[in-house]
Order: structure tokens, then sequence, then C-alpha cells
């Protein structure tokens, strides 16, 4: 059955193989980004590793851990565990909304224990998972046929709406860009794209009538006019620009940012994070850290497009394209070019479920770059 | 069955492609990111680096403390006490401020207007500038505020300085007063003490003049602060420099005496030291309480100083201008003297009046007085002596003796606001009316009516220069902080002393010689004799009928329309030390004024500023003594 004798000899790799198998210099550039981000956590608790450092580091190392034990599991054991993941975070995410507490002004967790568990954050992962799974049997022209599309929708549609009523908008942004970029990915056909993106152009004016909250709004307004309210709304834009800006060439110095340290930004050490880099560091080390996630993502697509399995690659990409979005949407957030959306910078900006669930992302990437020659079946379900 | 069929193969080709296309978007974004770093960060990165400075630096003035004001005994005047006030920071009023001064409002008594302007002065500073809600709180007041501190945020008790004045309105018109600082007042000028909310600025007297002394400079705090504007550390503390001193040439003591003696009229009074024209002592009553202008003045207490036709805001001392009357005799006597015109042997014969052209100018006295020499025209005051010898003289000459005795001209007094009689010349007239000089105005002059106007000051001038000989100026300020202002001694007048002897005698007569104007006035106690000149200007214009009814010595005449009463003298006659001007103003009834400076020189002598040993602290006496004395 199996036409290359190399993946045979694949099928029997010992943990031990697996993991010299792993893309070593992918998780050092995952591991140098992650350092530069506890260095910011240090610095913006004003040089001290409480609170958020210390925690942040230890999040990482069970991240680390997380990201090797995901990378030696047989890919198609993810592809068996697609579905249950996503209905577990489904269950998950409808949970929040019953008994989610506010935070922030938004009903965004779920307390197991000490851990909070934030759930949009794990449907991110699952419904790239899921959506792998069910295109993975899917020829190009099977993929635009409107039940299998509907399908589809109805799977990034639901938590989407999940999500945006708790009410996060950033998220519900990256569940439906990844999910979208999946069918993308599987060969939708253009007939289908072009009506799409026409009738998003008129929804817009739409949603802002009628779904967006008043705060969402108010956010849209200032990112706007940020200087008209600037001790107000506008706070967040006007300083995050005056922390970036002040870094200069080359930047303030470690340890001697004052805009983040000083509490002129608020949530610092999450989503604004990145402003105090830009602070410390200048433009030499901002476009650094860019350019190092950007190997990062050029290495995710170089994985997924290597992959020798439908499921595997679109697996690759969508986890790809989801540390993308992140990049993309908080960068473009904290440099004032989009309005704020509660969304963090991964590897950078504190907070455990966020961490956890990026390094997870990056153990099923390892996972496909490790079993990169299985092939598997078109009507396979995996081998649980 | 084949794992890679064909249409796998095409899916693979199309997920390849996209993938790569999904790439090339992913470096599009992150090109953007680029430029927009570049864009904040090298383009515009100057300018949010100052405003990442200004974000972080609080520069927190602080205020110094004010410079005393002594009397020349060391005696404070102006201090500084403990000022228990409640400030409010607009930024850490989280509930608002309007909420915040409600609720201040329970705890201690806030009217609408206080709040009012609490209001105004959050707006027009930054919102991390402490703002005074309340001032000069009662212990008991500060100590609530304190107790409900849990429930008041944004509210910082502080214990601050105010200025105070011991003796209320006894030197208001000498220290005058601090004040909050009005917009108008930080036009040109750029100390950053202005700025501080609830600082008080010298608006009137000394306090004015002095203000930069006073003042002293900034000090600063440059603390690091975070966005609530809470102070994280403190980068730099610029202490700043107190305020000097200033000692005074008043004696409190005799001023004490002065204010009192005024009591209720609408008076002046000047005691000076002959030799050197050190003022010992300047009230002008009614004054008021400087306290009410610092602490905060009501519109009521306002509307009555405005309102009083004693005007107390006036300094009648140095603003008040008035005819000189017959204060202004001793003047023309000297003139005469010196234009060789009264020899010894000059008479001029009153009968009661004289007659130039057709106007018959008339002598206070209806019968006239006969054949009088200068003294005795002095003595009398007789006003057709006057005429005459004015006539004879000419306005020039008259009015270049009356310059010589610091006439005509600001004195020069260390305090804003003073003005200036008048002493006319034929030139002056020609060039402001474009009409000749008429001697018609050279016999008004004469008698110190016309043109001639004074201010009191002015007249204590020419007494004092009258009694010493030296062309003294008027001092107010001894020492700016410990160092002695200028001092030099006073060169004799370009006068003849034989001229300045033989008015003195004059004025010695009018005291102290039976049938002088003012002897039923005099000081009877051995030694301390005065020499004076009484003098009476006339409010109004009288009619020839009311002259021969004697309306002018009508004490039924409405208060207004009466007379003001002038004395000026010098004490003690042999060797004069202290000279004295006084005016009652429309009271030329019964001679208050005479009365008054009587009592005052009597007392200012019995007490001897002068002579009392280390008058000034420090260096001071013994540079006097050797300088001056």
């Amino acid at each position: 059955m199996i036409s290359r004798p190399y993946a045979a000899a694949k099928r029997t790799l010992s943990v031990a193989d697996k993991l010299l198998e792993v893309n070593w210099g992918l998780v050092l550039l995952i591991t140098l980004i992650a350092t530069g981000g506890i260095a910011m956590l240090y610095s913006v608790a004003g040089g001290h590793f409480h609170p958020w450092a210390l925690s942040q580091l230890s999040k990482f190392i069970v991240g680390l851990f997380i990201l090797a034990i995901a990378a030696t599991i047989d890919v198609r054991v993810w592809m068996s565990l697609a579905y249950p993941a996503y209905a577990v975070a489904l269950l998950l995410l409808i949970a929040v909304d019953v008994a989610g507490h506010e935070g922030l002004g938004a009903q965004r967790w779920i307390s197991l224990g000490p851990v909070d568990l934030q759930p949009s954050e794990l449907m991110k992962v699952s419904l790239v998972l899921a959506l792998a799974r069910f295109l993975h049997g899917k020829s190009v022209e099977e993929v635009s046929k409107p039940l299998n599309l509907g399908i589809a929708l109805a799977m990034i549609g639901i938590p989407a709406l999940f999500v945006v009523i708790e009410p996060n908008l950033g998220t519900t942004l990256i569940i439906v860009a990844d999910g979208c970029a999946l069918l993308f990915l599987a060969g939708l056909s253009w007939y289908w794209i072009t009506p799409a993106l026409a009738a998003i152009a008129t929804a817009v004016p739409l949603a802002w009538r009628f779904v967006l909250h008043d705060y969402q709004k108010a956010r849209v307004m200032t990112f706007l006019d940020p200087e008209a309210d600037a001790l107000g709304a506008g706070w967040n834009i006007t300083q995050a620009k005056i922390a970036i800006g002040s870094g200069g060439l080359s930047g303030k110095g470690f340890l001697n940012g004052t805009q983040s340290r000083l509490n002129f930004l608020p949530e610092k050490q999450t989503d604004f994070i990145f402003t105090n880099f830009g602070e410390e560091f200048g433009f030499v080390g901002s476009v650094a850290l860019l350019i190092l996630f950007a190997v990062v993502l050029f290495y995710g697509v170089q994985i997924a497009t290597s992959a020798r399995s439908q499921f595997s690659r679109l697996l690759a990409m969508g986890i790809t394209l989801n540390f993308f979005f992140y990049i993309m949407i908080n960068g473009l957030m904290v440099m004032g070019l989009i309005p704020v959306v509660g969304i963090p910078m991964p590897l950078l900006s504190y907070g455990g479920t966020a961490m956890l669930t990026v390094m997870f992302g990056f153990g099923l990437l390892m996972s496909v770059h490790v079993h990169r020659q299985v092939e598997i079946p078109r009507h396979s379900g995996g081998i649980i | 069955m084949p794992l890679f069929d064909k249409k796998d193969k095409s899916r693979y080709a199309t997920f390849t492609r996209r993938s790569l296309g999904l790439g090339g978007g992913m470096a599009l974004v992150f090109g953007i990111l680029a430029g927009r770093l570049y864009q904040l960060q090298i383009r515009d990165g100057d300018q949010y680096m100052t405003e990442a400075e200004d974000n972080r630096i609080n520069e927190r003035l602080l205020a110094p403390p004010r410079g005393r004001i002594f009397d020349r005994f060391g005696v404070e005047l102006a201090n500084n006490r403990r000022n228990y006030r409640v400030l409010l920071v607009a930024e850490q009023a989280t509930e608002g401020v309007a909420e915040a001064l409600e609720t201040i409002g329970k705890v201690i008594a806030l009217t609408d207007a206080q709040k009012k302007r609490v209001l105004t002065t959050l707006a027009q500073n930054k919102k991390f500038v402490p703002v005074p809600v309340a001032e000069n709180l009662s212990w008991e007041e500060f100590s609530r505020i304190n107790m409900h501190l849990p429930y008041l945020p944004g509210v910082q008790p502080d214990v601050g300085e105010t200025r105070d004045y011991p003796f209320n309105d006894e030197l208001v018109h000498i220290l005058g007063y601090v004040a909050q600082v009005s917009p108008g007042d930080k036009k040109g000028d750029e100390d950053a003490l202005l700025d501080i909310p609830g600082y008080r600025i010298g608006k009137k007297g000394i306090e004015r003049q002095y203000d930069e002394v006073l003042r002293g400079k900034a000090g600063a705090s440059r603390v690091e602060v975070n966005a609530y504007g809470r102070v994280i550390r403190e980068l730099g503390h610029e202490p700043g420099v107190p305020g000097q001193d200033i000692w005074l040439t008043i004696d409190h003591d005799v001023q004490q005496f002065v204010s009192k003696r005024l009591g209720g009229e609408s008076a002046a009074c000047i005691v000076t030291d002959v030799a050197t024209g050190d003022i010992i002592a300047m009230a002008s009553t009614p004054g008021y309480d400087p306290n009410l202008f610092n602490i905060g003045i009501s519109p009521d207490q306002w509307r009555d100083l405005t309102t009083s036709d004693h005007k107390p805001l006036l300094d009648k001392v140095m603003s008040g201008v008035y005819p000189p009357g017959s204060t202004f005799k001793p003047v023309v006597a000297l003139a005469a003297v010196e234009a060789g015109l009264a020899t010894p042997d000059y008479r001029v014969s009153c009968n009661g009046a004289m007659t130039l052209g057709n106007h018959t100018f008339h002598c206070w006295k209806k019968g006239g007085h006969g054949t009088l020499d200068l003294e005795g025209g002095l003595k009398n005051s007789c006003d057709v002596f006057f005429y005459e010898t004015a006539r004879r003289l000419g306005i020039d000459k008259i009015q270049e003796v009356a310059l010589k005795l610091g006439m005509g001209a600001p004195t020069g007094i260390e305090l804003p606001g003073e003005k200036s009689g008048f002493i006319p010349s034929r030139a002056w007239k020609q060039k402001r009316y474009g009409v000749a000089w008429q001697q018609g105005d050279t016999l008004s002059c004469g008698i110190g009516q016309g043109y001639v106007t004074a201010t009191p000051l002015q007249m204590a001038l020419e007494v004092s220069r009258i009694a010493s000989g030296r062309s003294i100026n008027p001092r107010l300020v001894h020492m700016v902080g410990g160092e002695l202002t200028r001092r030099e001694t006073a060169p004799p007048l370009d006068l003849s002393e034989q001229g300045l002897a033989r008015v003195r005698e004059g004025m010695n007569q009018v005291t102290n010689v039976p049938g002088g104007t003012a002897y039923a006035f005099r000081i009877a106690e051995p030694g301390f004799e005065m020499a004076g000149k009484t003098g009476t200007a006339q409010v109004r214009a009288y009619s020839q009928e009311e002259h021969l009814r004697g309306v002018t010595k009508d004490s039924a005449l409405d208060w207004k329309l009466r007379d003001h009463g002038l004395f000026i003298a010098f004490a003690p006659v042999a060797t004069p030390k202290y000279a004295c001007a006084c005016i009652v103003e429309h009271g030329a009834v019964g001679h208050p004024q005479v009365l008054m400076a009587r009592d005052v020189l009597l007392y200012t002598q019995k007490r001897d500023p002068l002579g009392m040993p280390a008058a000034y602290p420090i260096k001071a006496a013994a540079l006097m003594g050797g300088s001056v004395r």
C-alpha cells in the first residue's frame, strides 16, 4: 500500500528519533523571541521578576514541553483528535458565556481551579485542526460544492458567533480569518471568493450599525482621531505611539524605557508589550524582532508546503497563519494603524492561555514537520 | 487504491501556489509594519522623544517663604503664618472634580462662588497640578478633612504659608497687601512662581514695590511621575531662595500712636526725621485690613471700601493732592528773603482786603492785621501780607524756592502710585492755556490756593527741609535683605541760612507767641516746643456774601463742603529733629489737625526713636551714627 520504502521506515520512528527530527533551529528561534518577551516583562515591572517575568518563564518552559510532546505525537493521532477537540472547545466557549467572569469589560475567562482558561484561544487551534480534518478529503472541486462549503462555514461561524458575543472582536476576526484562509488554501473557487469579498465590503457598514458594541465603536472612533480625547479613550493609542516613537533609531536601552514602566501604557505587560520593546530597543531592535518573526513564518510555510498529506499541509499553514494574524493585528494596533482590539503579541505578551496555545500550535507544526513523509489516504479519519 | 491520484496532485499544486501567495501577503504586511516603525521611530522620533520626556518629568514648583517686613526696631509688620489648606488634584479625583467638591463641601463649608473659582482654576491648569480649594482653615476643619481623607480621592491636605499683617489696618498704606495673581499680572512677568495655583503677589505698597525682592526664587522639585501623576521618585530638588526681608524706617510704636490718633477722621499724617528724611510714621485713615485681600474680600466689604466718602483705599499721604493753603506761606516768605525783598525792614500793611484791578482779595481777618513784618505775617497768617509779597515777587521766584523745598515734583518715596502736587510758573500758563499769567494768579498762589497743589508728603518734605536746611528726600526703606539702601548725607539747601532762620522764627511765633494762629495748641512742656504753620484748603470757592457771613467757619455746613484743615510743624524749636505734616479732610472746624500734630510730635519727642540705642539692627546703627548724625 505504501509506495515509498522511506516512508515505511518513518512509520516506526521511536520517540527519541522523532525528537531528533524536530526542527531545533525553529525551536531556538521561538525561544529567542520568548526570551525577549520575558526580558520586556522584567523591564516593565521596573527591573523585577515579579509579577510577570518569572511567571511567564515558567509558562514558556511548560510550553516547551507541550511543544515537544505534541511534536512527537503522530500527525494522524492529531487528525483523529481534531473533531473531539473542536467539540470540547466549542462547549467551553458556550460555558464561558454562561459561567465565565468579566475581565476588562469582556467575558472571556473560565475558572478551572487555579487556572483561568480562555476557550477562545483554544478554539483557534481546534478550528484549524477540525477544518484541516474536514478539508483533508475534499478535492478542489468538492471544496466549492455548496454542501461542503456550508458545513465548513458553519464550523467557522458557530464558534465565531460565541466569541463575538463574549465580546471579543479581535479573536473573532482571527478565527474567521483562519477559517477562510484554510478554505482558500484547500482550493475554494474564485467564483465563491470574489462575491464573498464583495459581500464583506457591503456588510461592514451594517456590522457597524447592528453588531458592534458601543465600546468597540468607541475604539474605532478613537482610532480615527486619538487626540480628540487624548486623556480618555485615545490614551492607549497616543501613549503607545509616544512609547514606540521615543525609542528612535537605537532605543533608550534595556530597562531605560519610561513610558510603559511608568504606567503611561495601560496593559503594558499584555497587549502593548511591543511598545516597550520599541521604546527600549528602537528601530534596529524592532526590525530585528520582525525579522525573527518572519523567519518563523518562513519555516511554517516551508513545513506546510513540504508535507505530504493535505491534512498536514492545511494544519501547518493554518497554525502559521494563525501566528501571523496575531502578529499582524497586534503590530498594526500598537503602532496606531488599526483600532485597538484585544489581541496579544504572540510569545511576547504576558498571558498563560495565549502562551500555551501558541506553543501547542508550534507543537502541531513540529508534528507535521516530524511526520512530513507520512501520507494519509483521502478518506482516512486518522489512526485512533 | 492509489494514494496520489490526479486530484490530489492538483490540490497540492493549488495549495502550494496559494500558500506562496499568502506568504507574499505576509511579507507585504511585515513591510508595512517596518515602514510604520520607520515613520514613528526615525522620522518622528525626536517629537515622540520630547513627548515622552514631558510625560515623565513633572516640575513641581515650590513657593519660597516670602520676605518679612520689619520696622526700624525689628517689629514684624508683615510675616508668614501657617496656612492649613485643602488641595485638589484633578486627575486623582476619580469621581470627577465637581463631585469631589460636593464631598469636600460636606466636610467643611464651601460657598458656590468658591466652588466655581476652583473649577475655573482646575480647568486652567494641567491635571496633575494641585489646586487650593480652601485656605486658612481652622485646626478643627483641617482635622475633619484629614479624618475623611479615605473618602476624598484627589484631596490633599497641606500646610502652606500665607501672608499675615499682625497690625491689620495700621500700616496698610505703607505695606500694601498681597493677593492672588490676576491674568494681567502675568503679562511681562515670566516668573514661574506666578503659575503656582494660589500664589500671592504684592499688589500695593512695599509689597508691590519690592515684590521681586520679597518673593525670592522659586524652588522646584523635579519628580518622575506615572500616568496618574503620582510621584515615583524625586529626580532633583532645587530648594529655591527665600525672599529677602525688608527693614523700614518706620517706628511701629509711633505709627500705632498716629494711626490711633487720627481715629475715624479722613486724614493723613507723616512724621519725619528732619536730618535724613527717614519716615518715622506715615498714616492715612481710615485704612482697611490688608488681610482681607489675601484671604479673599467679600463683595459687601469691597463695596463698603469703594463707596465710603472717607476713601479708605486712597493713600492720602502721597496720592491725595490738595491746595496747601497757608502752609505754603513759609515758601513765599522764604522766596521773599531770597529775592532780597523781605529785608528786616520790610513791612506790609493789612486793612483786611487788597484790591487788584476790579477784584478784591480778602484777608481771613475782617479788620485786618495792621502793619506786619515777615515773622508777623507768618505768625498771623496774614493773607494780605502774602498777597502783596507774592505780587512783588512774581510767581517765578516763588516757584524756584518751592521746587528747592521739594514741591512740584514727586518726592521719589519707595512706594508705587505717588502723585505730585503742582507749582505753576508764567511760562507754564502760557504754554498750557495760551494765556498770559495774571497778577491775580500770583496772589492766589501766594496763599497756597489757585494753581498750587501738594500732597501731604510734599508738605512734610517742605517743612522738613525748612527745619533742617538740608535737601533731604523722604526714605522709607532702610535695608533690603542684609544690604542698606543707598544713603548719603544730604547737602545743604541752596537757600540762605538767614532766610531759613527767619521762616523758622515766624513758624515759632505761630505756636509759641500769644496771638499766633496756633498758640492755643502749642506744646507747653519745656524743651518739646514745636513750630508750625496752619493752613486751610478750600474745597469750593466762596462768594463774597458768604465771606461776610462767616460761613467758612460754619460747623453746620455739610461735611463734604467744609474746608480741609492742614498743619505743618517741626520740633523741638531750638534744634529741629522731627517734622510733621497733618491734614484732616473737611476738618477746618476746631483745628483737629493741629491737635493731632501736636500730640504726635509730643509723643514722638518723648519716645525719641532717633535717640534710642541701636535703632536699626545689625551694622546699621554704627553706620548711621558715623555718616549721618
